[in-house]
């Protein structure tokens, strides 16, 4: 080992490969973030609906726009993330799913029901626009 | 320990500082708490925006009047507001390691949410019972 000990090292974050369920576990936290700053839109728009029908027509102006249908997006597949990955946290606050063949189908599952909703979510709000 | 020890320290002095005392996993339990509450709430919301994309104000107002409707954007918004902070929280002990930084940012993180719930809140109830 590199510090002659013989024991065994921590991985070194800069030149360590993550694994994907590292990643994913990061990505948790970071889509989290991102949600708790994308709580300012509903506030807007629930405000600006209060408020009246121009400050309304405001907010659903700058959602429609490309940078807020951006936004959107963006804030889509967070939340499906973050709920699908949620999920997977409360199995393994119940004790199960730790074996690391189930980490890694669980990896592929919350991955692909993420980009499955979100993409069907889009087309349906698209449809229905 | 008291039985057997040549300290004087009382049981208490001893068990001090070693862990909690009931509210332990309080903290964690409230979070579980609000992301099984926000399963429901979510996909609500989700249907709730794409059936009101693009609405004009009339349509955004009479959502809101109905009943069921006002109560589940009420509690989408204390929800979520609850599990932001409590994870933010988390996050920030995790990072910060000044004291007084990592007590600046819970305790504005902890005010901003509640403060944004109160005004989603008061939107939802002034459309609801508005004329």
């Amino acid at each position: 080992m590199a510090n002659g000990s013989g024991r065994p090292l921590s991985p070194h974050l800069q030149v360590y490969k993550l694994p994907l369920t590292a990643v994913m576990s990061i990505t948790h936290r970071i889509t989290g973030v991102g949600l708790a700053v994308g709580t300012l839109l509903l506030v807007w728009w629930l405000v600006a609906a209060a408020t009246g029908p121009e400050a309304f027509a405001r907010a659903q102006g700058f959602i429609g726009s490309f940078f807020g249908l951006l936004l959107m997006f963006g804030w889509t597949a967070a939340l499906y993330y973050h709920l699908c990955n949620g999920i997977r946290h409360l199995v393994w606050d119940a004790g199960k799913a730790f074996e690391l063949t189930d980490a890694d189908r669980n990896n592929k599952v919350v991955l692909g029901a993420t980009a499955v909703l979100t993409v069907l979510t889009w087309i349906v709000g698209l449809a229905a626009w | 320990m008291a039985s057997n020890s040549k300290t004087l320290r009382s049981p208490l002095q001893v068990a001090r500082g070693l862990g909690s005392a009931k509210h332990g996993t309080e903290h964690w339990w409230s979070q579980r708490l609000t992301a099984i509450a926000l399963v429901p709430l979510t996909v609500w919301f989700v249907f709730g925006v794409i059936g009101h994309l693009g609405a004009d104000h009339a349509a955004f107002v009479a959502w809101m009047k109905s009943p069921f409707s006002a109560v589940m954007m009420v509690l989408t918004a204390v929800v979520t507001f609850h599990h932001a902070q409590s994870g933010l929280q988390v996050v920030i002990e995790d990072y910060v390691h000044v004291e007084w930084q990592k007590m600046a940012l819970i305790i504005g993180v902890k005010f901003l949410s509640f403060a944004l719930a109160a005004a989603c809140v008061l939107a939802v109830v002034k459309i609801f019972i508005g004329a």
